[in-house]
Parts: structure tokens; C-alpha cells; sequence
């Protein structure tokens, strides 16, 4: 229950000694702090070929059936997008080939205080010290709150089941717990994956960003969006365009907690009060009584 | 004892509705929810969440609202609309148990909560609140059984607790009502501008004390046709007064609040949105106002019950509104409920009218109009609470 004692706000800024600009208006800087976040995974759109082994490999290590996905689903927890660009813009790696598209990897972002896991009533869904936020069925009743409350559209429920769970990446935990890189990333070609420290992976996003001002937009997505995530997309197509939506910097969690934290004070100063003027009106009633007695 | 009528053509309807949605609860199970339901990924929540749920809990309300005016208030002369409210409320709450369990995608899980705690989240809360809610009304629900099975010792002894579980029910619905709203705050980017607010909970709140209220005089009315006993109109001018003063609170913030986050633009954009707010605030909150503020509908039993059934149509609106419509737009998916779910909905309210009718007949809760003698031991008239 970590997420919401002290909220770790990043900075990109301050952090990485440059300045970029991260992606909505701008916003005083907080406090910089840099904890051990745990692994994460920067992902490159402007390398991404659009090969699809990442998504390969992501169904082959966790048994889900081959095949290309359009959206994410059940046994699909990661899949290949394809965007039209709305002007032609050259691919870093396919030239004027590659220039009307872009296409990039999706799939849970697993932020450093994740909506769901806030949602969660059984705490099914949960963000492990190490990065990936995991979901244990187990756990789970199925009341789908963690879909409403995530706001990148994750979770993914099986509604055709009689015994459903919900379904979205955990990271590959298990084969990071075996000391392994995610399977999507082990797959890439194109470097366009890269795991590893998110304190290191932000620094490396920013290094590339400063590297080649003419390529790339000057935001790293994830570094605050919805208080910042594990998973992290540079782009040399400004990430609006690419559909990618527009997140609140204040960490979800903390938009139920201003009410749910509250709630201990409610309870005592409800219960005091209520039964103060229970008391109040029920001696008045009483000597009202008496004095209507006393006139008799 | 109120006389048992030959079952009616209106009863057999509903036990085949209750049927009916049995039949579709069993398929449900059988082949998941997305056998008997519209949701999807995008729109994972729809008129059970919605309705049965949001709407069922928010019409539960007058338990409370009458707990605590007779209670806390002592306004004895309420007295005799605190059963009916308290037990409407208790097969709401019961209702409500019986939809989310076909609502949830892992029903037998259901208990978690009271071992898996997650106190960061609202569903939590909400989870532990219907627990212990649905647990007093039953204790206070149990007085009536146990004076008709006329044992007046451990009546007494129950009738001890009632100060207790008075507070205990005013605490837990203010909780549980406001946190039904508190549960869309942690989505800002999905809800529309008209209905996000951080002040959900409070709106929530106050309009479950009015449609409590309202609920009350509703209830009342109807259980007058149909058991043929007197209106009292006294009691339902009070009641309305109540609601007057609650609701226009209730319209001077939601006006305050709209205006204040510039939410108004809003209005000025065509669509299923602005349509459904218009109808909730006009139908629901104005009419009703305009109609108690004239003295001609103020002062008499039509009138008074007609206020009050636009207020009860507003909060369902409302309610439908915020888990429905206002997240429709969001999520880019056309949610229209299957049939099957709208049956299965349906088929719950037969059940619980059906439970009422059984109730009233065979348990002493009306007539609803002030305390009514029973006999205690040794033949003394007994008050009724």
C-alpha cells in the first residue's frame, strides 16, 4: 500500500540536466526525486519497423495463440499499431518507404501508482517493487473497476467466459524473476525495445531526444503521465498525432484518496455528533414532558 | 392483519418476469456475461452497475433519511413511514446484493474484501458499507418479524439496540451513498465535464437524502391504494417541506459548481449528453421545485406525490447518467443494454415488489400512518417504534 504515502513526482528536467518538454501544459516543477522505481521498458517509435516479433514473442512465452492482433485482448496482452501519419514524414530506419506511417507497441504501462491497483477492492492488481504491476486471479471478484479506472485502457475482461479473469502484461514478471529481459523485448530486431532501470531508461530517452533534435519530439511519454510509468515512448511524431491520449500528471490514485483518506474523521465526527443531538433533543423532549405534567 | 387477496393478474406477470430473468441469470453463468450482455473492453460497465445498482442503493435511501428523522430527531409523528422505509430498504439492499452478483465476473469471490483489504480503493469502501448496511437493516427489519412472532422478551432486548444501529445507519449511508459517487473520481479524463466533479460525493450525498424523502412519500402513497388505508397529509407536507429546502440546496450547488468549473460550455455542444443533463436537472430537480413551491400542489396528497415521483425520476436519471451516458463518449464504443440484461434488471424489481407485497401482508409494517398500538404482553398496547 506504498502508492500513496509519498507521491514520487519526476521531474524530466531536472532529472536529466536538459530541458524537454513533457507532453500537456506545462506545470510548475515539483520536487525532484528520483526513488528505486524498479525496471521499466523504453520503447522507440521512431526505430520501430513494424516487424511484429515483439508480439510474437509475447504470445509464444505466455502460451496465447499465434497471429497478428488489431486491439488488445485476453490473449493478446501486446500488439502492433499502425497509424496513418497526416503528412508524410521520412522512417529513421524505411526511408520515404516507411514515411506515411508510424507504427509502435502497445500494451499496459505500468505506472509507478497505477489506477487499477488504487481501484482494486481485493488488491488482485498490484505494482511490485520490481516495476511490473501484476494481477493476481485469485484475488479478483470481477467488478471491472480497474477498467474503468485505468486511463489507458489496459484491462481486458473475458466476457465469454463462465469463470473470467482479467487480462493485461505484467511485464513478463516471471522471467524477470528468472533474471530474464521481457520476452517482447529479447524479440526486438530493431532495438526499438530497450529494458532496464527507469531512472536509467529516462536518462536514455532524453540522451536520444538531445542526440537528434531534428528527429525527435522533445517528450517522453510516461515520464509524467498519470504521475509516470515504467513503460516510456520517444517519438519523432508528436504522440497527440499518434493517438496516444492525453493523461493527468497527478498520480489517479491520489483524485479517490482526497476522499477515501478522509473518511476515518467522517465516521468519529459523525457518530459524535449524531449522537450528541439525539441526546440534546431527547433531555429537551423529556423536560418539555415533565413540564407539561407539573401544569396538569 | 391486512387481508390477503387472491393472487392477481399483476402478480402472476411478475412471477413469470422473476422467471423469466432466472432463465437468463442461468445462461449468464453458463457462457459468461458476455452472453446476456452489451459490454465490452470499452464499456465494461452498463444498466446493472448503473441501475441496479446506483439507482437501487440511492432509492434504498429513506431507511436513513427516516432513521434519522425518527430516531435522532425524534419526530415521532414520521413514526409510521419508518417501517415501510426500513423495510424497502432492506430489500433494496438485498436487490441490490442479488444484481452484483450476477454483475460480477467472479461472484463467489464476493466475501474477499472482508480478508483482502485495500482500504486505497472506493469499491472497497462501497463493498465493506452494503456488508454492514444490509446487516443492520436486518437487524432493525427483524424487530418487525419478531413481533409477529410475538416474542416480546427478545423484542425488548432488540428494541435496546435501536440507538446503536440508528447511527450506525446514518454513518454507513452517508459513507455509502457519497462513495458510489466518490468511485468516478479516479476517472477525470473518462467522465463528461457536465457531471466530473469532485464534489460527486457530496451531490451524490445530498440528492440520496432528498430521493429518500421522496421515496418515503412515493412509497407511502402507493401503499395507500393499494392496502386502502388514509394518506396522512400532514406527515407528506412535512416530508415535502424537507425535500424542498434539500433539493434546492442540492440545485444552488450543482449550479455553483457547474458554473464554477466552466462545465456550462458544455450545454452548448448537441448530444445524448447534453439532452439526458437537461432532462435530469428539468424533470427532475426544477419541476419538482416549481410544483412544491405552489401552494396549490404544496398543500395536497396529488401534488406532494407527483413532486415526489419526478424527484424519484430525477435521482434514476442522474444516477444512469453519471455510470452511463456520461461515459459513453469517452470510451468510443455504442453501448445500447442486450435485452437479456434489461430482463434480468427487470426481473430483479418484480422479485423485490413481490418480496414487499409478501412482506406487508404477512409482517406487521403498515398501515403508514402514525404509531399504531400492537398488543404487548399481558395485553398492554405496545408501540409500535
Amino acid at each position: 500500500m506504498s502508492n500513496l504515502t509519498r507521491r514520487e513526482f519526476f521531474h524530466l528536467a531536472a532529472a536529466s540536466g536538459i530541458g524537454v518538454a513533457v507532453l500537456g501544459a506545462a506545470r510548475p516543477a515539483r520536487a525532484a526525486q528520483t526513488t528505486a522505481a524498479g525496471m521499466g521498458v523504453l520503447i522507440d517509435i521512431a526505430r520501430c519497423v513494424g516487424c511484429r516479433s515483439c508480439e510474437a514473442a509475447c504470445k509464444a512465452a505466455h502460451g496465447f495463440p499465434a497471429g497478428e492482433s488489431q486491439d488488445l485482448g485476453p490473449q493478446s496482452w501486446t500488439y502492433v499499431k499502425t497509424v496513418r501519419l497526416t503528412a508524410p514524414h521520412d522512417h529513421m530506419n524505411l526511408g520515404g518507404d516507411g514515411a506515411r506511417t508510424r507504427t509502435f507497441k502497445v500494451q499496459c504501462m505500468h505506472c509507478m501508482e497505477p489506477a487499477c491497483a488504487s481501484a482494486c477492492p481485493v488488491a488482485a492488481l498490484r505494482k511490485t517493487p520490481q516495476g511490473p504491476v501484476v494481477y493476481e486471479a485469485d484475488r479478483c471478484i470481477g467488478c471491472r473497476y480497474c477498467m474503468i479506472a485505468c486511463p489507458f485502457q489496459v484491462p481486458r475482461f473475458e466476457w465469454r467466459k463462465a469463470v473470467p479473469a482479467i487480462q493485461k502484461c505484467n511485464m513478463c514478471a516471471d522471467r524477470q524473476a528468472a533474471g530474464k529481459m521481457p520476452a517482447c523485448v529479447e524479440a526486438c530486431p530493431m532495438e526499438a525495445l530497450q529494458f532496464g532501470p527507469r531512472d536509467r531508461l529516462l536518462a536514455e530517452a532524453a540522451r536520444r531526444i538531445a542526440s537528434d533534435r531534428a528527429r525527435y519530439v522533445p517528450a517522453i511519454y510516461g515520464a509524467e503521465e498519470g504521475g509516470g510509468t515504467s513503460v516510456l515512448y520517444v517519438s519523432d511524431v508528436p504522440f497527440q498525432e499518434l493517438g496516444f491520449p492525453v493523461v493527468s500528471r497527478q498520480p489517479l490514485p491520489a483524485y479517490t484518496w482526497r476522499v477515501l483518506g478522509k473518511l476515518p474523521g467522517v465516521v468519529i465526527g459523525l457518530g459524535a455528533t449524531l449522537t450528541a443531538v439525539e441526546a440534546v433533543i431527547r433531555r429537551r423532549m423529556e423536560m418539555q414532558g415533565l413540564e407539561e405534567r407539573e401544569q396538569r | 392483519m391486512i387481508a390477503i387477496r387472491r393472487p392477481s393478474a399483476g402478480r402472476v406477470l411478475l412471477w413469470l418476469l422473476v422467471l423469466a430473468g432466472a432463465a437468463a441469470v442461468t445462461i449468464r453463468f453458463a457462457g459468461g456475461l458476455g452472453a446476456v450482455t452489451h459490454l465490452s473492453d470499452q464499456f465494461p460497465w452498463g444498466v446493472w452497475i448503473g441501475f441496479d445498482v446506483m439507482v437501487g442503493v440511492a432509492l434504498a435511501a429513506g431507511a436513513f433519511t427516516l432513521n434519522a428523522t425518527v430516531h435522532l430527531f425524534h419526530l415521532d409523528r414520521y413514526g409510521g413511514l419508518l417501517r415501510p422505509a426500513v423495510l424497502t430498504g432492506f430489500l433494496g439492499y438485498l436487490m441490490v446484493i442479488i444484481a452484483l452478483l450476477v454483475d460480477l465476473g467472479r461472484p463467489w469471490n464476493i466475501w474477499h474484501p472482508i480478508i483482502m483489504w485495500n482500504p486505497h480503493s472506493v469499491m472497497f469502501e462501497v463493498a465493506w458499507c452494503v456488508m454492514l448496511y444490509t446487516a443492520v437493516l436486518g437487524l432493525e427489519f427483524g424487530q418487525a418479524v419478531l413481533e409477529r412472532l410475538r416474542l416480546w422478551r427478545l423484542l425488548q432486548i432488540a428494541r435496546m439496540s435501536i440507538g446503536p444501529l440508528v447511527v450506525a445507519a446514518v454513518i454507513l449511508s452517508t459513507l455509502h451513498q457519497s462513495s458510489l459517487g466518490s468511485l468516478f473520481l479516479i476517472a477525470p479524463g473518462k467522465l463528461h465535464p457536465l457531471w466530473y466533479t469532485a464534489l460527486l460525493p457530496v451531490l451524490f450525498f445530498i440528492s440520496a437524502v432528498a430521493v429518500g424523502l421522496a421515496m418515503a412519500t412515493v412509497e407511502a402513497a402507493a401503499a395507500a391504494r393499494l392496502f386502502r388505508h388514509r394518506l396522512d397529509l400532514p406527515v407528506l407536507v412535512g416530508l415535502s417541506r424537507a425535500t424542498l429546502i434539500i433539493l434546492t440546496v442540492y440545485l444552488g450547488l450543482k449550479v455553483l459548481d457547474i458554473a464554477v468549473r466552466g462545465a456550462w460550455t458544455a450545454l452548448f455542444v448537441p448530444g445524448v449528453e447534453r439532452l439526458m443533463f437537461g432532462l435530469e436537472m428539468g424533470v427532475g430537480v426544477i419541476l419538482p421545485l416549481l410544483l412544491l413551491s405552489v401552494n396549490h400542489f404544496s398543500r395536497s396528497a396529488p401534488g406532494i406525490t407527483l413532486a415526489s415521483a419526478l424527484v424519484v425520476v430525477g435521482v434514476v436519471l442522474n444516477r444512469l447518467n453519471v455510470a452511463v451516458t456520461g461515459m459513453l463518449g469517452s470510451s468510443g464504443a455504442l453501448y445500447v443494454p442486450a435485452w437479456t440484461e434489461v430482463l434480468i434488471t427487470v426481473s430483479i424489481v418484480a422479485a423485490g415488489i413481490l418480496a414487499y407485497l409478501w412482506v406487508m401482508e404477512h409482517l406487521p409494517i403498515g398501515p403508514p400512518h402514525g404509531p399504531r398500538p400492537v398488543d404487548g404482553p399481558n395485553g398492554a398496547p405496545w408501540e409500535m417504534a
